[in-house]
Protein backbone atom coordinates (compact mmCIF):
# COMPACT_ATOMS: atom_id res chain seq x y z
CA UNK A 1 0.00 0.00 0.00
CA UNK A 2 1.13 3.10 -1.24
CA UNK A 3 1.21 5.89 1.89
CA UNK A 4 -0.17 8.78 1.08
CA UNK A 5 2.85 11.66 1.22
CA UNK A 6 1.85 14.69 3.42
CA UNK A 7 0.58 17.64 0.83
CA UNK A 8 0.88 21.30 1.54
CA UNK A 9 -2.64 21.31 0.30
CA UNK A 10 -5.29 20.73 3.18
CA UNK A 11 -7.42 17.70 2.80
CA UNK A 12 -10.81 18.41 1.23
CA UNK A 13 -13.46 15.87 2.77
CA UNK A 14 -15.78 14.10 0.34
CA UNK A 15 -18.64 16.50 1.48
CA UNK A 16 -16.65 19.84 1.46
CA UNK A 17 -18.67 20.60 -1.31
CA UNK A 18 -21.68 21.12 0.45
CA UNK A 19 -20.84 22.21 3.18
CA UNK A 20 -19.46 26.04 4.22
CA UNK A 21 -16.25 24.60 5.65
CA UNK A 22 -15.21 28.33 7.08
CA UNK A 23 -17.80 27.16 9.88
CA UNK A 24 -16.67 24.20 10.53
CA UNK A 25 -15.91 22.90 13.40
CA UNK A 26 -20.01 22.82 14.62
CA UNK A 27 -21.45 23.86 17.08
CA UNK A 28 -22.30 20.37 18.05
CA UNK A 29 -21.30 18.90 21.06
CA UNK A 30 -18.68 15.87 21.19
CA UNK A 31 -20.51 12.71 19.96
CA UNK A 32 -24.01 14.85 18.93
CA UNK A 33 -25.72 12.91 16.40
CA UNK A 34 -26.70 15.16 14.36
CA UNK A 35 -23.19 16.11 12.61
CA UNK A 36 -23.89 12.23 11.43
CA UNK A 37 -27.25 12.46 10.32
CA UNK A 38 -26.32 16.61 8.10
CA UNK A 39 -23.79 14.07 6.66
CA UNK A 40 -26.22 11.55 5.50
CA UNK A 41 -28.68 14.66 3.85
CA UNK A 42 -25.30 15.82 2.50
CA UNK A 43 -24.59 12.20 0.94
CA UNK A 44 -28.33 11.70 -0.35
CA UNK A 45 -28.33 15.11 -1.78
CA UNK A 46 -25.01 14.39 -3.76
CA UNK A 47 -26.46 10.49 -4.38
CA UNK A 48 -29.36 12.30 -5.91
CA UNK A 49 -27.41 14.16 -8.30
CA UNK A 50 -30.18 17.12 -8.02
CA UNK A 51 -29.52 20.62 -9.45
CA UNK A 52 -28.44 22.12 -6.05
CA UNK A 53 -30.04 25.57 -7.73
CA UNK A 54 -33.12 24.61 -6.91
CA UNK A 55 -32.80 22.65 -3.54
CA UNK A 56 -33.28 24.42 -0.61
CA UNK A 57 -33.23 23.57 3.41
CA UNK A 58 -35.01 25.47 6.19
CA UNK A 59 -34.58 24.83 9.58
CA UNK A 60 -36.27 26.11 12.75
CA UNK A 61 -34.72 27.27 15.83
CA UNK A 62 -32.53 24.23 17.99
CA UNK A 63 -29.53 22.39 18.33
CA UNK A 64 -30.65 21.08 14.65
CA UNK A 65 -32.10 24.36 13.58
CA UNK A 66 -28.02 25.44 13.12
CA UNK A 67 -28.09 22.56 9.67
CA UNK A 68 -29.47 25.37 7.55
CA UNK A 69 -26.39 27.18 8.90
CA UNK A 70 -23.88 24.87 7.40
CA UNK A 71 -24.98 24.05 4.40
CA UNK A 72 -23.52 25.72 1.38
CA UNK A 73 -26.80 25.98 -0.60
CA UNK A 74 -29.98 28.32 -0.46
CA UNK A 75 -30.96 27.85 3.32
CA UNK A 76 -32.98 29.65 5.77
CA UNK A 77 -33.19 29.76 9.66
CA UNK A 78 -36.61 30.69 10.44
CA UNK A 79 -38.27 31.50 14.09
CA UNK A 80 -39.21 28.66 16.55
CA UNK A 81 -41.20 26.56 15.07
CA UNK A 82 -41.86 28.09 11.77
CA UNK A 83 -39.64 25.96 9.28
CA UNK A 84 -42.83 24.53 7.32
CA UNK A 85 -44.94 27.73 7.23
CA UNK A 86 -41.38 29.05 5.48
CA UNK A 87 -40.55 26.12 3.35
CA UNK A 88 -44.61 26.03 2.16
CA UNK A 89 -44.37 29.24 1.44
CA UNK A 90 -41.23 28.67 -0.45
CA UNK A 91 -42.75 25.46 -2.21
CA UNK A 92 -45.52 27.32 -3.27
CA UNK A 93 -43.83 30.45 -4.67
CA UNK A 94 -41.22 28.09 -6.54
CA UNK A 95 -42.70 24.93 -7.11
CA UNK A 96 -39.63 23.71 -9.42
CA UNK A 97 -37.54 23.65 -6.29
CA UNK A 98 -36.75 20.67 -3.54
CA UNK A 99 -37.37 22.12 -0.13
CA UNK A 100 -35.79 20.45 2.24
CA UNK A 101 -36.93 21.14 6.02
CA UNK A 102 -34.61 19.80 9.22
CA UNK A 103 -35.32 20.46 12.52
CA UNK A 104 -35.77 19.03 15.81
CA UNK A 105 -38.32 17.63 17.48
CA UNK A 106 -38.98 20.60 19.78
CA UNK A 107 -39.14 22.53 16.59
CA UNK A 108 -41.23 20.64 14.47
CA UNK A 109 -43.78 19.03 16.54
CA UNK A 110 -44.56 20.83 20.00
CA UNK A 111 -43.74 24.18 19.19
CA UNK A 112 -44.15 23.82 15.36
CA UNK A 113 -47.05 20.85 15.89
CA UNK A 114 -49.98 22.65 13.79
CA UNK A 115 -47.90 23.67 10.95
CA UNK A 116 -46.62 19.78 10.87
CA UNK A 117 -50.13 18.49 10.91
CA UNK A 118 -51.80 20.90 8.20
CA UNK A 119 -48.90 20.31 5.88
CA UNK A 120 -49.21 16.81 6.04
CA UNK A 121 -52.80 17.19 5.73
CA UNK A 122 -52.44 19.35 2.61
CA UNK A 123 -49.48 16.91 1.09
CA UNK A 124 -47.31 19.72 0.73
CA UNK A 125 -44.59 18.45 -1.57
CA UNK A 126 -41.57 18.69 1.31
CA UNK A 127 -38.87 16.54 2.60
CA UNK A 128 -39.13 16.91 6.28
CA UNK A 129 -36.38 15.32 8.42
CA UNK A 130 -37.00 15.27 11.94
CA UNK A 131 -33.53 14.88 14.26
CA UNK A 132 -35.36 13.30 17.66
CA UNK A 133 -32.95 13.87 20.23
CA UNK A 134 -35.76 13.49 22.99
CA UNK A 135 -35.19 16.10 24.34
CA UNK A 136 -34.93 20.37 23.80
CA UNK A 137 -31.15 19.91 24.46
CA UNK A 138 -29.84 23.91 23.29
CA UNK A 139 -32.01 25.44 25.72
CA UNK A 140 -30.77 23.42 28.62
CA UNK A 141 -32.52 19.48 28.16
CA UNK A 142 -35.86 20.57 29.26
CA UNK A 143 -38.57 17.61 28.57
CA UNK A 144 -40.62 17.64 25.38
CA UNK A 145 -43.37 15.55 23.85
CA UNK A 146 -40.58 12.76 22.24
CA UNK A 147 -39.08 12.75 25.79
CA UNK A 148 -39.74 9.02 26.73
CA UNK A 149 -42.11 8.30 29.79
CA UNK A 150 -39.84 8.55 33.09
CA UNK A 151 -36.78 10.39 31.86
CA UNK A 152 -35.28 12.93 33.42
CA UNK A 153 -35.27 16.31 32.49
CA UNK A 154 -34.58 19.76 34.26
CA UNK A 155 -38.36 20.01 33.94
CA UNK A 156 -39.26 16.63 35.15
CA UNK A 157 -37.04 15.77 37.80
CA UNK A 158 -39.00 12.89 39.11
CA UNK A 159 -38.99 11.64 35.40
CA UNK A 160 -41.07 12.39 32.84
CA UNK A 161 -45.08 11.21 33.74
CA UNK A 162 -46.09 12.16 30.16
CA UNK A 163 -46.27 9.80 27.29
CA UNK A 164 -44.46 10.93 24.38
CA UNK A 165 -45.67 11.21 20.57
CA UNK A 166 -44.90 8.60 18.04
CA UNK A 167 -43.77 11.13 15.36
CA UNK A 168 -44.41 8.35 13.12
CA UNK A 169 -47.93 7.37 13.56
CA UNK A 170 -48.88 10.91 13.66
CA UNK A 171 -47.42 12.01 10.64
CA UNK A 172 -48.88 8.80 8.82
CA UNK A 173 -52.76 9.53 10.21
CA UNK A 174 -52.27 13.22 8.85
CA UNK A 175 -51.79 11.89 5.22
CA UNK A 176 -48.05 11.82 4.99
CA UNK A 177 -47.09 10.27 1.81
CA UNK A 178 -43.52 8.43 3.21
CA UNK A 179 -42.77 7.91 6.48
CA UNK A 180 -39.70 6.39 8.04
CA UNK A 181 -37.49 6.35 11.14
CA UNK A 182 -34.18 5.50 11.53
CA UNK A 183 -31.20 6.13 14.37
CA UNK A 184 -28.20 7.85 13.59
CA UNK A 185 -26.36 4.58 13.59
CA UNK A 186 -28.24 3.10 10.42
CA UNK A 187 -26.55 5.86 8.41
CA UNK A 188 -26.91 3.78 5.14
CA UNK A 189 -30.21 3.04 5.29
CA UNK A 190 -30.92 6.74 6.26
CA UNK A 191 -29.05 8.15 3.31
CA UNK A 192 -31.11 5.93 1.19
CA UNK A 193 -34.55 6.81 3.05
CA UNK A 194 -33.20 10.49 2.27
CA UNK A 195 -33.14 10.22 -1.62
CA UNK A 196 -36.53 8.42 -1.55
CA UNK A 197 -38.03 11.12 0.25
CA UNK A 198 -36.49 13.41 -1.70
CA UNK A 199 -37.92 11.69 -4.84
CA UNK A 200 -41.26 11.42 -3.92
CA UNK A 201 -43.83 13.70 -4.63
CA UNK A 202 -45.97 14.94 -1.33
CA UNK A 203 -45.33 15.48 2.35
CA UNK A 204 -42.22 13.23 3.52
CA UNK A 205 -41.11 12.40 6.99
CA UNK A 206 -38.13 10.85 8.44
CA UNK A 207 -37.75 10.92 12.15
CA UNK A 208 -33.60 10.19 13.17
CA UNK A 209 -32.76 9.09 16.70
CA UNK A 210 -29.70 10.70 17.74
CA UNK A 211 -27.62 10.51 20.70
CA UNK A 212 -27.51 13.73 23.11
CA UNK A 213 -24.88 12.83 25.18
CA UNK A 214 -24.89 16.78 26.83
CA UNK A 215 -28.07 16.93 27.98
CA UNK A 216 -30.54 13.74 27.97
CA UNK A 217 -27.97 10.98 27.68
CA UNK A 218 -25.75 12.72 30.84
CA UNK A 219 -29.13 13.13 32.99
CA UNK A 220 -30.16 9.21 32.10
CA UNK A 221 -27.26 7.91 32.92
CA UNK A 222 -27.30 6.98 29.29
CA UNK A 223 -23.09 7.31 29.47
CA UNK A 224 -21.32 8.53 26.43
CA UNK A 225 -22.81 9.44 23.04
CA UNK A 226 -20.69 5.94 21.75
CA UNK A 227 -23.20 4.07 24.62
CA UNK A 228 -26.51 5.27 22.96
CA UNK A 229 -25.24 4.71 19.90
CA UNK A 230 -24.45 0.97 20.85
CA UNK A 231 -27.98 0.55 22.69
CA UNK A 232 -29.88 2.08 19.48
CA UNK A 233 -27.46 -1.39 17.92
CA UNK A 234 -28.73 -3.55 20.83
CA UNK A 235 -32.58 -2.45 20.86
CA UNK A 236 -33.32 -1.58 17.14
CA UNK A 237 -35.75 -3.83 15.35
CA UNK A 238 -36.00 -3.41 11.51
CA UNK A 239 -39.96 -3.74 10.04
CA UNK A 240 -40.59 -2.25 7.17
CA UNK A 241 -44.30 -2.04 6.15
CA UNK A 242 -45.75 -2.10 9.71
CA UNK A 243 -48.48 0.23 10.57
CA UNK A 244 -47.20 3.04 12.23
CA UNK A 245 -49.77 2.49 15.04
CA UNK A 246 -47.39 -0.54 16.28
CA UNK A 247 -44.16 0.89 15.83
CA UNK A 248 -43.28 1.62 19.10
CA UNK A 249 -40.70 3.59 20.61
CA UNK A 250 -40.19 0.98 24.00
CA UNK A 251 -36.67 2.26 25.16
CA UNK A 252 -36.89 -1.06 27.63
CA UNK A 253 -37.43 -4.05 24.89
CA UNK A 254 -36.97 -2.67 21.22
CA UNK A 255 -36.91 0.45 18.90
CA UNK A 256 -38.79 -0.05 16.34
CA UNK A 257 -37.00 1.40 12.62
CA UNK A 258 -37.77 0.82 9.14
CA UNK A 259 -40.00 2.89 6.46
CA UNK A 260 -43.62 2.76 7.21
CA UNK A 261 -45.56 4.42 4.95
CA UNK A 262 -44.81 4.54 0.94
CA UNK A 263 -48.19 5.58 -1.02
CA UNK A 264 -49.02 8.24 -3.23
CA UNK A 265 -51.64 10.80 -3.58
CA UNK A 266 -52.29 14.02 -5.21
CA UNK A 267 -50.35 17.38 -3.36
CA UNK A 268 -51.34 20.91 -2.57
CA UNK A 269 -50.18 21.94 -6.02
CA UNK A 270 -52.08 19.52 -8.37
CA UNK A 271 -55.44 19.62 -5.94
CA UNK A 272 -55.02 23.31 -6.18
CA UNK A 273 -54.75 23.36 -10.12
CA UNK A 274 -57.43 21.01 -10.87
CA UNK A 275 -59.57 23.23 -8.56
CA UNK A 276 -58.77 26.01 -10.40
CA UNK A 277 -59.10 24.46 -13.67
CA UNK A 278 -62.68 23.17 -13.02
CA UNK A 279 -63.61 26.35 -11.62
CA UNK A 280 -62.27 28.57 -14.49
CA UNK A 281 -63.73 25.78 -16.72
CA UNK A 282 -67.55 27.19 -17.23
CA UNK A 283 -66.39 30.32 -18.90
CA UNK A 284 -62.81 29.76 -20.68
CA UNK A 285 -61.78 33.31 -21.41
CA UNK A 286 -59.09 32.13 -23.94
CA UNK A 287 -56.48 35.81 -22.78
CA UNK A 288 -56.47 36.16 -19.22
CA UNK A 289 -56.37 40.15 -18.51
CA UNK A 290 -53.09 41.58 -17.01
CA UNK A 291 -53.66 41.67 -13.28
CA UNK A 292 -56.00 39.78 -10.79
CA UNK A 293 -58.39 37.22 -12.01
CA UNK A 294 -61.69 37.85 -10.85
CA UNK A 295 -62.97 35.12 -8.93
CA UNK B 1 -7.42 -10.63 4.28
CA UNK B 2 -8.05 -14.23 5.05
CA UNK B 3 -11.46 -15.79 3.80
CA UNK B 4 -13.06 -19.50 4.88
CA UNK B 5 -12.78 -20.68 1.00
CA UNK B 6 -10.88 -18.75 -2.01
CA UNK B 7 -13.22 -16.94 -4.25
CA UNK B 8 -13.22 -18.25 -7.87
CA UNK B 9 -12.70 -14.56 -9.29
CA UNK B 10 -10.15 -13.44 -6.58
CA UNK B 11 -7.74 -12.60 -9.23
CA UNK B 12 -10.10 -10.46 -11.18
CA UNK B 13 -11.71 -9.06 -8.66
CA UNK B 14 -8.71 -7.67 -6.25
CA UNK B 15 -9.09 -6.28 -2.99
CA UNK B 16 -10.25 -2.98 -1.85
CA UNK B 17 -8.09 -0.81 -0.09
CA UNK B 18 -8.35 2.26 1.64
CA UNK B 19 -6.14 5.68 2.60
CA UNK B 20 -7.11 7.18 5.56
CA UNK B 21 -7.26 10.48 5.78
CA UNK B 22 -7.71 12.10 9.29
CA UNK B 23 -8.56 16.29 9.37
CA UNK B 24 -6.86 16.29 13.11
CA UNK B 25 -8.25 19.29 14.02
CA UNK B 26 -11.87 18.89 13.22
CA UNK B 27 -12.00 15.94 15.25
CA UNK B 28 -14.07 16.22 18.84
CA UNK B 29 -12.92 12.66 19.63
CA UNK B 30 -15.97 10.89 19.78
CA UNK B 31 -14.66 7.22 18.97
CA UNK B 32 -17.41 6.28 16.81
CA UNK B 33 -14.96 6.09 13.85
CA UNK B 34 -12.79 3.37 16.32
CA UNK B 35 -15.66 1.71 17.62
CA UNK B 36 -17.50 1.09 14.24
CA UNK B 37 -14.94 0.23 11.77
CA UNK B 38 -15.49 -3.60 11.18
CA UNK B 39 -11.68 -4.22 10.62
CA UNK B 40 -10.30 -2.66 13.80
CA UNK B 41 -7.86 -0.48 11.88
CA UNK B 42 -8.63 2.57 13.73
CA UNK B 43 -7.48 3.64 17.75
CA UNK B 44 -7.46 6.63 19.86
CA UNK B 45 -4.15 8.39 19.75
CA UNK B 46 -2.51 9.63 22.99
CA UNK B 47 -1.90 13.35 21.17
CA UNK B 48 -3.90 16.20 21.02
CA UNK B 49 -5.63 18.46 18.39
CA UNK B 50 -5.52 21.98 18.68
CA UNK B 51 -9.26 21.70 20.08
CA UNK B 52 -7.55 19.34 22.83
CA UNK B 53 -9.36 16.12 21.88
CA UNK B 54 -7.97 12.84 20.67
CA UNK B 55 -8.05 12.26 17.06
CA UNK B 56 -8.11 8.71 16.04
CA UNK B 57 -4.66 7.17 14.48
CA UNK B 58 -4.45 4.56 11.90
CA UNK B 59 -2.73 1.07 12.96
CA UNK B 60 -3.74 -0.96 10.86
CA UNK B 61 -3.67 0.57 7.25
CA UNK B 62 -3.69 -2.26 5.12
CA UNK B 63 -6.44 -4.15 6.60
CA UNK B 64 -8.79 -0.90 5.85
CA UNK B 65 -11.23 -2.06 3.15
CA UNK B 66 -12.53 1.08 1.80
CA UNK B 67 -16.03 0.12 3.40
CA UNK B 68 -16.47 4.23 3.98
CA UNK B 69 -17.98 3.58 7.01
CA UNK B 70 -16.02 5.96 9.28
CA UNK B 71 -16.09 8.65 6.75
CA UNK B 72 -20.21 7.67 7.01
CA UNK B 73 -20.38 7.74 10.63
CA UNK B 74 -18.11 10.43 11.70
CA UNK B 75 -20.50 13.57 13.03
CA UNK B 76 -17.50 15.80 12.29
CA UNK B 77 -16.47 15.55 8.74
CA UNK B 78 -12.94 14.55 9.98
CA UNK B 79 -11.96 11.40 8.46
CA UNK B 80 -12.46 10.25 4.90
CA UNK B 81 -10.33 7.60 2.83
CA UNK B 82 -9.53 7.80 -0.59
CA UNK B 83 -8.92 4.57 -2.78
CA UNK B 84 -6.24 3.99 -5.11
CA UNK B 85 -6.55 3.28 -8.64
CA UNK B 86 -4.49 0.51 -8.10
CA UNK B 87 -6.63 -2.44 -6.76
CA UNK B 88 -3.94 -5.18 -5.69
S1 LIG C 1 -27.24 19.53 23.44
FE1 LIG C 1 -27.56 17.46 22.67
S2 LIG C 1 -28.52 17.72 20.64
FE2 LIG C 1 -27.64 19.70 21.23
S3 LIG C 1 -25.60 19.73 20.29
FE3 LIG C 1 -25.35 18.95 22.37
S4 LIG C 1 -25.50 16.74 22.20
FE4 LIG C 1 -26.32 17.60 20.31
S1 LIG D 1 -13.07 2.57 5.52
FE1 LIG D 1 -13.98 0.92 6.74
S2 LIG D 1 -12.29 -0.50 7.12
FE2 LIG D 1 -11.36 1.43 6.48
S3 LIG D 1 -10.94 2.54 8.38
FE3 LIG D 1 -12.95 3.22 7.68
S4 LIG D 1 -14.43 1.89 8.72
FE4 LIG D 1 -12.39 0.90 8.87
S1 LIG E 1 -15.79 9.79 14.37
FE1 LIG E 1 -14.85 11.71 13.71
S2 LIG E 1 -14.94 13.06 15.49
FE2 LIG E 1 -15.31 10.96 16.22
S3 LIG E 1 -13.26 10.23 16.83
FE3 LIG E 1 -13.58 9.58 14.71
S4 LIG E 1 -12.67 11.24 13.48
FE4 LIG E 1 -12.94 12.05 15.55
Amino acid sequence: MKIRKPSKEPPVHPKDSLLRVERIPHIWCPGCGIGTVFGAVMGAIQKSGCDLDRLAMVSGIGCTGRMAGYIRLDSFHTTHGRAIPFATGLKLARPETKVLVVSGDGDLLAIGGNHFIHAARRNIDLTVICVNNLNYGMTGGQQAPSTPFGARTPTSVAGSPEEPFNFCHLAAACGAVYVARWTALHIRLLTNAITEAMQKRGFSFLEVLTPCPSSFGRRNKMGSALDTLKFYHDRSVIRNGIDPRDALLDYDNQIVVGRFVDIERPTFTDNYEAVNLRHAMPSPEPERPQGRRKP
Amino acid sequence: MKYWRKPLDEAAAGKSRGEIVVIVDRCKGCGFCIAYCPRGVLRLSSGFNKKGYHPPEVVNAPKCAACHFCEALCPEFAIYVVEPDTKT
